[in-house]
């Protein structure tokens, strides 16, 4: 395997000896999960006692980590890659089987058209170079859940190469912000999945469901240019937004329409890369970026502790937290590539080799592809952060949650509020209260109508934002109330009455003289205080910027002038 | 018919992945190994469980080995006798599947419409255990 160049262009993650990152877990023997064992066994103390420094000498005991990714994504299609069965996610076993996928003799691989449509939007979405011309080849192997003793797939000549994507980190103390990194697209190819086993340990039997042999897979490989296990899963999530918003795949981790393998090696910075591990089964989300990092921090407690790192298989146990190696894997694995010999090379067109007498169902036009392809999510939160000049971060977190988007922008198109205040309350309260009780979106007691009612209040003055916040909290808790009741019920309207307020405030005044005096001589938090206790008295019926002007008003007109204390008038 | 499967296996696939290199040995003609051996009885589930069988393996090698004589230099190497061919694009419709009985019908054991399979050791173990080659592991 050549060394791949590793790019320097955005800042590598060090793995220093020492706690670093805001109090990252990458410290020498710090046990995150179980340790596992290598060759030479736990981590042991070294011969010399080190002492655990602060700050490591530059460059001596840094480490840096290098990912690659492989990820395999389950086609959205009717039908499968090279069978007319259907592609379904639950169905009695062996129902969607064709003898093709049973690999009966006498039976032939036909390809379906969607596939190589997807795998060239797919392609086209991540800047890769269209191959006109691609090839299948069979991999040979043995198992149960592959029929035919071999994997239809395109080793030599993929459809798409050489591309790349760009996706955002969160950095920052409240990782409020992010940096735009890129990763290296090495290539796009078309594939068949397996069957799926299941393994009856009690009876010392495998059962196998064909059901899923055959669907078309778009297998993405990913240069290592990522340095830790959060730029991996961010990556990872980036894609499948790219490929939700294409179509090409439901890419769904939790029903295995998306699977990732990742290639992990570490190797002092400057010094060539290390041997990579390979670890299989990261099939989960949450788990992506903790598999990655503890595997990372395996090899360094290894390399530390004088052990060398296998180039081995592992696959990561989710109950223990560790990767452990793959018991079945011994020795290389030897896949005796062959093309394959069913197969004719795969002839894709553009507008300028289009064949003129050609039947169209038969033939595949790039450019018209490219032209019909779907908003890709960079393109969706430039366009949000332009139009509602909310900040990139907020584009990212609308994105981020299935159904937020669409969200908020039935809640624009029903108000009259501005945007940012829009934003503010669907990414704090809103998405705030749906983490809180680990609800998705489609399940929210708040309508998209209702929140816009509600701003719409807030907007006019009608209510105050506390106020706002009380109702939004009653809205969650009781469906069927609009905004307008809730106000009514609870009486929180703004008080409109100028006079009223005004007579208040002199009220409150000349009942605390102390506080008068502590405003005049320009204590700056003297002028809150007597907004606190105007805003006691009104029961939380009053704006306070009102009563800040209103009380002003007063405290100028009264004897001493000078500098009455204008602080900041604290928001609720 | 498997001396051919053994060559195709020996062949050099496209992009260099060598995974052992045959020894050369006397006239030269290819040395088989005992590693080679049980690395070809793995992948391919053959038993070369005898001298006889080994010598015979030698002997097809060298047979097809005089391909070489051939010099291909500049010469695209044709993959498949489709290549001219156009290859056909199916529309993506369910036209089949829906037919578990048929399907397990060949199957040796059946348990709820899943197949049986053997568990995975299995596999190596009746391969190896036909082996009777000197010392290994």
């Amino acid at each position: 395997m050549a060394a791949p160049m590793l790019r320097w262009c955005c800042p590598v993650r060090r793995w220093a000896l020492a706690c670093i990152d805001g109090g990252s877990r990458y410290g020498r023997g710090a046990a995150t999960g179980c340790t596992s064992s290598g060759k030479r066994g736990q981590s042991s103390v070294a011969q010399q006692p080190r002492i655990t420094a602060q700050k490591p000498r530059k460059g001596e005991h840094e480490w840096a980590a290098v990912v690659g990714l492989e990820i395999h994504a389950q086609i959205s299609s009717n039908s499968k890659l090279f069978s007319g069965s259907q592609v379904h996610f639950t169905a009695p076993p062996n129902s969607l089987v064709s003898f093709f996928d049973a690999s009966l003799p006498g039976t032939l691989p036909v390809l379906n058209r969607r596939c190589v449509e997807a795998a060239v939007m797919t392609g086209l979405a991540l800047n890769c170079r269209i191959n006109k011309k691609s090839l299948f080849d069979r991999k040979h192997y043995f198992y149960a859940d592959l029929p035919a003793g071999y994997q239809i797939t395109q080793q030599r000549l993929p459809i798409a190469v050489n591309g790349s994507m760009v996706y955002g980190v969160c950095v920052g103390k409240k990782r409020s912000q992010v940096i735009n990194k890129t990763v290296r697209v090495k290539q796009i190819q078309l594939e068949q999945d397996s069957g799926k086993s299941l393994h009856d340990d009690l009876r010392s039997q495998t059962l196998i469901d064909l059901n899923r042999a055959g669907v078309g897979l778009l297998e993405v490989v990913l240069e290592p240019d990522m340095s830790c296990g959060e730029e991996a899963a961010t990556a990872v999530r980036e894609l499948q937004l790219i490929l939700q918003a294409l179509g090409t795949s439901q890419a769904n981790m939790a029903e295995g329409q998306l699977r990732v393998d990742a290639n992990i090696s570490v190797h002092h910075p400057g010094e060539p890369l290390g041997i990579r591990t390979e670890v299989k089964n990261l099939n989960s989300a949450r788990f992506l970026a903790k598999a990655i990092d503890y595997e990372i921090q395996r090899q360094i407690n290894e390399l530390e502790n004088g052990g060398e790192i296998l180039n081995e298989t592992r696959s990561f146990d989710y109950k223990l937290g560790c990767t452990v190696p793959m018991r079945d894997k011994e020795g290389k694995q030897d896949y005796r590539f062959m093309p394959e010999p069913n197969l004719p090379p795969l002839l894709l067109y553009d507008a300028e080799s289009l064949p003129t007498a050609a039947d169209l169902q038969q033939v595949i036009n790039i450019d018209q592809i490219r032209e019909q392809l779907p908003e890709l999510p960079s393109v969706t939160r430039e366009k949000l952060v332009q139009r509602y000049g909310m900040l990139p971060e907020h584009s990212f977190a609308l994105l981020n949650e299935v159904g937020l988007l669409e969200f908020f922008q039935n809640v624009i198109k029903e108000t009259r509020a501005e945007p940012k205040k829009v934003t503010s309350w669907v990414l704090n309260t809103f998405l705030g209260f749906l983490k809180q009780q680990n609800l998705a979106v489609s399940e929210s007691p708040v309508t998209p109508s209702a929140l816009a009612e509600l701003l719409n209040l807030l907007d006019r003055k009608a209510i105050s934002s506390s106020a706002a916040k009380q109702v939004f909290e009653e809205l969650w808790r009781s469906k069927g109330k609009t905004p307008a009741q809730i106000v009514s019920e609870k009486k929180l309207e703004l008080m409109q009455d100028q006079e009223a307020l005004e007579q208040l405030c002199h009220a409150v005044m000349e009942g605390h003289p102390q506080v008068v005096t502590d405003v005049k001589k320009g204590n700056p938090r003297a002028i809150n205080k007597l907004i606190g206790l105007v805003r006691k008295a009104t029961l939380s019926r009053a704006d306070p910027t009102v009563i800040k002007e209103i009380l002003e008003k007063k405290l100028s007109s009264g004897d001493v002038s000078g500098p009455s204390a204008r602080g900041r008038t604290v928001q609720p | 018919m498997w001396a051919r499967a053994v060559w195709l296996a020996f062949r050099a696939p496209a992009g260099g992945r060598r995974g052992l290199t045959a020894k050369a040995g006397p006239q030269g003609s290819v040395r088989i190994t005992a590693e080679m051996i049980e690395h070809l009885e793995r992948l391919a589930l053959v038993d070369f469980g005898s001298q006889e069988a080994v010598a015979r393996l030698e002997k097809a090698i060298a047979f097809a080995d005089r391909l070489r004589a051939v010099d291909t230099d500049g010469v695209e190497p044709m993959e498949s006798v489709l290549e001219d061919r156009c290859l056909y694009l199916r529309s993506d419709n369910v036209i089949e599947g829906n037919c578990a009985e048929e399907v397990l019908q060949n199957s040796h054991r059946v348990v709820e419409e899943y197949f049986v399979a053997p568990p995975d050791r299995w596999v190596l173990r009746a391969a190896t255990s036909l082996w009777t080659f000197g010392n290994r592991l």
